[in-house]
């Protein structure tokens, strides 16, 4: 059974709903001026105030957020396994219940989430022209669904946060992408438009087998409450089908190999915090999901299918890396290295070792902050030159040496050098992949080769040679707005990378407990 | 103290900037130069104490770096004689090397970055030296990639530069390949990646029960599935780690990074590409002697690859013009010595000529750089000629490192118990010694090691002896300017090659009781492996030959060698082999012969006439060709692999995975939505998705029935 330690006051849901008390109050302060009959504001500096406001609002609540998220995490007690500061309340019916709490697995990205927030606020400041105050809102709610995501502790809220999560990026996206038109069945559009409809296309069909095997279990076990299903023991043949139902969903999310093509197209176009978003924090929820749901709940069906993971994430591995090698789009690049960075992530997790778990979460957390800044850095010389081909770069170091230093350590984390945080997660789970079958370490190392190639390339390409080309004359180096967060989060990657126990010893007992819940029903169910 | 010696250039590398823009450029220098000092200081202290005196084998930790399970590493800083001779190794050569810096770098501007990046280079080689376990020297293996990456690539305005910068760490990366692998097998069979735990645990064969198994076995013993086929545990691990020590260090089929690496600024070529990182994987190999010890196939490996590298690379070095490329092929051979005798056991000469190479071949580099500094940046041998007259000082430290790295002495004769020659002399010829001893052992490689090594000793003394002949002596190939007005080095450019001028000629006979000698059980105390039975390492053989052979050196030296060598092979002394005059000789005929061949070409008539191997040959064009690895590399693994990932992408995630997917639905759906509802192509997606949600949820339902009654 799961220790459940519950709470007096409901700090979670403070946290959780904190967001959106700021998207409730940018609202107002909208409702409150005087519109013309179209619903547009009359008066241009009244709108541009409204704007400004917003992005206060904006970046007070974040920062608020995160310094809550921080007492949250002071109550809560690392060295225990199990779910702490559950708060629990009827909600439609009986058994499905408004239930929250954290444990090892997700505390930390909560505050993964709550401290990229800010930063995202800050990327968005000037680069955002158009429509401030909506986008203000839709970040705002997006943070809540993400936060509700990974406090969840009952079925159905889970699927309302998860899923709930996916409009805001998708007007993200929609809305705020990048020009240029794309045909699309026949029809033409705007490019963003189309990597928004891909993006809802594959995570729509994965949510919708999700929402299905809910309600099977639901009707099998009676509850929806997450502790209790975790406990509860579907049968063997059942697991099966859950499993891959869950399997849909995460994997999109993940993105696992083949149905990664709508990331690249969403990376591309989203604006930048939109990127680092997607990088950062959604991309956690496929991982998290198989921790907490297909993990436990259904271990023999893990157990079956762990091949067909570690196929597809050496695949995704591999293949995604000789992708990113090709590229001539560095958000493209990044983004098709984030997949091969998602399948250590998956590898480790269904080694079902403590090594190739706990690699799992940190390469998550690692990745969160390495891939995040790098879509920083990419978005500092988008709004310089509109342009994110990697030709229409190069010799930048002379002009930006900050830049440079920062662009070149994000690289680094980015292929895994020892003393990144981005070593960490690696090693350890193509650890436990070692211990379950040395092929697939084997396989898993290639990407540690082109790792290197595809970065590297990509640095030099951009940031060294010659300075020849006109445009690029009078760029500017970094201003505080832009090195503020990522010499924090450069703070994160080294810290983490030479001492990561802070993280590794949370996640613990949590994994510890995940571990031998698994292996005594692998015993149970004779595996 | 100790963990200064390690912190001092990681705080030079941190501060080296910070001091450049606040005090200036030359403060940064001198900060970071003298922490070197103290560090260099140091680490002398540590080997004395350690090596010599009474001190202790210790292992201080610092904290916890990674621990996940029983897979712990900590930072620490491991102390005996091993990491201790390293630390020697390193610092003094960065010392000196910072040193000459100041001067070298004020040609070229940016030495504060410079500077940062030495001492950057410095701490992550001492903390792959002093690791005390595998995680650690991994974190310095790749941390000392970077430092190269960074310094080759220092003039970062030149595509040859940048190119060289990638290929010098992907190539390494392949190798860390290997390594990594390593580790996690090591971690499978071991539960651990500590030295302690896991070298003790091989030497007490205790039973090792790999993750998963319900039983285990002795681990000398144990067999592993490795990718599909059981294995002998150890021999797996011996040569996973080996083909990172390959990468490291450049051996064949993985050196192609190193001559390109000379991009990068000289005094950088002599301490990273010379003197240090590249001995890493002979570092390796020594640390790691207790396993190739119980994995003979291992040791195999080692002793071909290292004899292949050592002959290979001479030969290469033969045709090279560019003053630094032929020392850097030199280093490559240099290094394939040391894994050979690594191979066959002689874990204490691999490090003995490690340590004495060191010294002449940081010698031969900085020597060079003052070459190229007199000579207006040029690197070309054939474009000098008659430099002896424009810098003597230069001239006779280079012919020095040249003497020290031919070897030249006399064999059989002993003083202070020492053979009596140069460095390389001492050391190089205890190497080919030690593999004609393994031959003789039966040891696999053992005697095509031998032959190759002095092979390449011919060829060593001739290229040596060919970049001093076409540089210095002989009549001036150089322009007008060049002649009228050369470069003078700065002082501080001549005074760092002093110490290394005299290590390069004693450090031989200084060092040799102590690394392989008769005191050499009491300095390395451990730290190198001997398996018990074959107690007759050449070391201690070396030691007996020394014990008696003193009182008539010169009468054994001038029986003619081939008669006296039936006559030593059959002498056995309680189990030790003594070696044969002729081949106490031979490498000493090998340096005559290729000394003799490039004086008789090259101080005869035109030094450029075409020589035994003419342009236009086959044999010529290999050689010249560096034996064509760079293109068979880029045709089969560099342009396939771009090739396949833009394939990849167009193919396989635009045509297959988005056609068939995504965009395939969304046309069969439009276009059925379009004749039948004809509705307006806005809504067409929510049409889209309600379709397949039908079919996802009926689909779904079918397989939980049909699934549910397993």
């Amino acid at each position: 059974m799961i220790e459940q330690l519950h709470s007096d006051q409901p700090w979670l849901s403070l946290l959780t709903f904190a967001p959106l008390i700021g998207a409730l109050s940018i609202i107002l302060r909208r409702m409150m001026s005087r519109t013309d009959e179209n619903g547009a504001i009359a008066d241009p500096r009244e709108q541009a105030q409204i704007e400004n406001n917003a992005r206060w609002i904006a970046l007070g609540i974040t920062s608020l957020t995160f310094l809550v998220s921080l007492g949250v995490y002071a109550l809560y007690d690392p060295s225990r396994a199990g779910y702490q500061l559950v708060e629990e309340i009827p909600w439609l019916n009986d058994s499905i219940k408004y239930k929250m709490g954290v444990d090892g697995i997700s505390i930390l990205f909560v505050l993964l989430t709550t401290f990229i927030m800010p930063i995202c606020i800050l990327a968005s400041w000037n680069s955002i022209k158009s429509r401030v105050a909506d986008y203000m809102i839709a970040f705002l709610i997006l943070e809540t669904l993400m936060i509700g995501v990974f406090v969840s502790l009952d079925l159905f809220l889970f699927y309302f946060f998860f899923e709930g999560s996916l409009i805001p990026m998708f007007l993200i996206i929609g809305v705020w992408g990048s020009k240029g038109t794309k045909e699309f069945a026949g029809v033409s559009m705007p490019s963003r438009v189309y990597a928004a409809l891909k993006f809802f296309l594959f995570t729509l069909l994965g949510s919708l087998l999700l929402l299905v095997a809910m309600a099977w279990m639901y009707a099998q076990a009676g509850t929806t409450d997450i502790p209790a299903l975790q406990g509860y023991e579907f049968p063997a043949g059942a697991q099966k089908w859950l499993w891959l139902a869950f399997f849909a969903s995460f994997a999109v999310k993940m993105p696992m190999w083949p149905v990664h093509t709508w990331l690249p197209d969403a990376h591309v176009q989203a604006p930048t915090a939109g990127s680092v978003v997607l990088a950062a924090i959604l991309l956690k929820m496929g991982g998290y999901g198989f921790l907490r749901f297909s993990l436990p709940m259904f271990p023999l069906a893990s157990a079956d299918f762990a091949p067909l993971i570690y196929a597809l994430s050496i695949i995704a591995i591999i293949y995604t890396s000789l992708v990113a090698l090709a590229q001539e789009d560095m958000k493209k690049l990044i983004a098709y290295s984030s997949v091969a960075h998602m399948g250590f992530v998956t590898m480790g997790i269904f080694t079902g070792t403590q090594q190739g778990i706990e690699g799992g979460l940190f390469q998550m957390l690692s990745h969160g902050f390495i891939s995040g800044a790098l879509f920083l850095c990419v978005g500092v010389v988008y709004d310089r030159m509109h342009t994110r081909e990697i030709a229409a770069y190069g010799g930048l170091v002379h002009r930006m040496p900050l830049y440079a230093f920062l662009f070149l350590f994000f690289t680094l984390g980015n292929v895994g050098l020892p003393g990144t945080s981005g070593f960490v997660g690696e090693i350890l789970a193509m650890t436990g992949a070692f211990k379950v079958n040395s092929w697939i370490a084997f396989f898993a190392a290639f990407g540690v080769i082109l790792s290197a190639a595809y970065a590297l390339r990509l640095y030099r390409q951009v940031m060294y040679g010659e300075l020849t080309k006109e445009a690029l004359m009078a760029i500017p180096d970094l201003n505080w707005r832009e090195w503020l967060p990522l010499g924090l989060l450069m703070l994160f990657a080294l810290f983490l990378g030479f001492n990561p126990g802070p993280a590794l010893s949370v996640f613990t007992p949590a994994v510890e407990l995940l571990i031998s819940n698994y292996d005594a029903a692998l015993a149970a169910g004779g595996r | 103290m100790e963990p200064f010696v390690v912190l001092l250039p990681l705080f030079g590398a941190m501060f080296a900037l910070p001091v450049a823009r606040l005090v200036g450029s030359r403060a940064a220098e001198i900060l970071t130069t003298g922490f070197m000092l103290i560090a260099a200081i140091g680490s002398w202290i540590i080997l004395f104490d350690v090596g010599l005196g009474s001190g202790e084998d210790k292992t201080i930790r610092l904290f916890t770096w990674i621990a996940s399970g029983s897979f712990q590493a900590e930072w620490a800083m491991r102390i005996d004689t091993l990491s201790a001779v390293m630390l020697v190794v390193v610092n003094s050569v960065s010392f000196l090397v910072h040193w000459y810096s100041m001067g070298y770098m004020k040609d070229y501007g940016e030495q504060p970055r410079f500077f940062a990046y030495l001492s950057l280079f410095t701490f992550a080689m001492l903390t792959l030296v002093t690791a005390d376990n595998f995680l650690q020297l991994f974190f310095g293996w790749e941390g000392v990639g970077l430092a190269s990456y960074l310094l080759i690539g220092f003039w970062f305005k030149k595509k040859s530069a940048n190119d060289a910068a990638i290929k010098a760490f992907v190539v390494n990366r392949v190798g860390d390949f290997g390594f990594a692998l390593g580790i996690m097998c090591i971690f499978y069979v071991f539960g651990s990646i500590e030295f302690d735990t896991v070298f003790g645990a091989i030497a007490a064969n205790s039973e090792a029960i790999p993750y998963g198994r319900a039983t285990g076995a002795p681990i000398q013993d144990l067999t592993i599935t490795f990718l599909g086929n059981d294995w002998h545990a150890l021999t797996v691990i011996g040569v996973l780690l080996f083909i990172g020590a390959m990468g490291k260090s450049a051996q064949f089929l993985l050196h192609t990074w190193l001559p390109d690496a000379m991009e990068g600024p000289t005094p950088v070529s002599a301490l990273i590409h010379a003197a240090t990182m590249v001995t890493a994987g002979v570092f390796l190999v020594c640390r790691c002697s207790v396993i190739y010890e119980y994995a003979p196939n291992a040791a195999a490996m080692v002793t071909l690859v290292g004899a292949i590298t050592a002959f290979f690379a001479a030969t290469v070095g033969l045709l090279q013009d560019d003053i630094k490329k032929i020392v850097a092929y030199s280093t490559c051979s240099q290094l394939g010595y040391m894994f050979f005798a690594a191979g066959v056991g002689a874990y204490d000469a691999a490090m003995f000529h490690l340590f004495t190479h060191a010294f002449f071949k940081a010698l031969l580099f900085l020597g060079s750089g003052a070459v190229i500094i007199g000579m207006h940046h040029e690197q070309n041998i054939k474009k000098m000629g008659g430099v002896k007259e424009l810098m003597p000082l230069t001239h006779i430290l280079m012919v020095i490192g040249t003497i020290a790295i031919t070897g030249i002495g006399i064999p059989g004769v002993f003083l202070f118990g020492a053979p009596f020659g140069t460095a390389g002399f001492v050391s190089k010829d205890m190497i080919i010694e030690s593999a004609f001893l393994a031959g003789e052992a039966g040891k696999t490689f053992g005697y095509f090691a031998f032959t190759l090594g002095l092979l390449a000793a011919v060829m060593t003394a001739f290229y040596s002896w060919r970049l001093i002949f076409l540089t210095f002596w002989g009549a001036s190939r150089a322009p007008e300017a060049v002649r009228k007005h050369p470069h003078t080095p700065p002082d501080a450019m001549m005074w760092p090659l002093a110490p290394l001028a005299i290590g390069a000629l004693a450090a031989g006979i200084l060092f040799y009781g102590n690394f392989v000698g008769d005191k050499s059980e009491a300095f390395w105390n451990g730290a190198l492996y001997a398996k018990v039975e074959h107690h007759e390492t050449p070391a201690a053989d070396h030691a007996a030959v020394d014990d008696h052979g003193e009182p008539t050196p010169l009468g054994a030296s001038e029986t003619s060698h081939g008669a006296d060598a039936v006559e030593e092979a059959t002498e056995d002394h309680g189990g030790g082999h003594h070696v044969p005059n002729w081949v106490l000789w031979s490498p000493f005929f090998a340096m005559l012969f290729g000394t003799i061949a490039a004086a008789f070409h090259y101080l005869r008539g035109d030094p450029l006439r075409p020589g035994l191997l003419r342009s236009g040959g086959m044999i010529y064009g290999i050689l010249k060709n560096k034996w064509y690895f760079d293109e068979i590399y880029d045709f089969l693994l560099v342009k396939p692999a771009f090739a396949f990932g833009r394939f990849l992408w167009k193919e396989g995630d635009g045509k297959t995975i988005d056609g068939v997917g995504p965009d395939g639905i969304a046309a069969v759906v439009a276009a059925g939505a379009r004749r039948i509802v004809k509705m307006q192509s806005g809504y067409l997606y929510h049409y889209a998705f309600v379709m397949l949600i039908g079919i996802a949820i009926f689909v779904t339902f079918m397989l939980i029935t049909a699934g549910g009654g397993q």
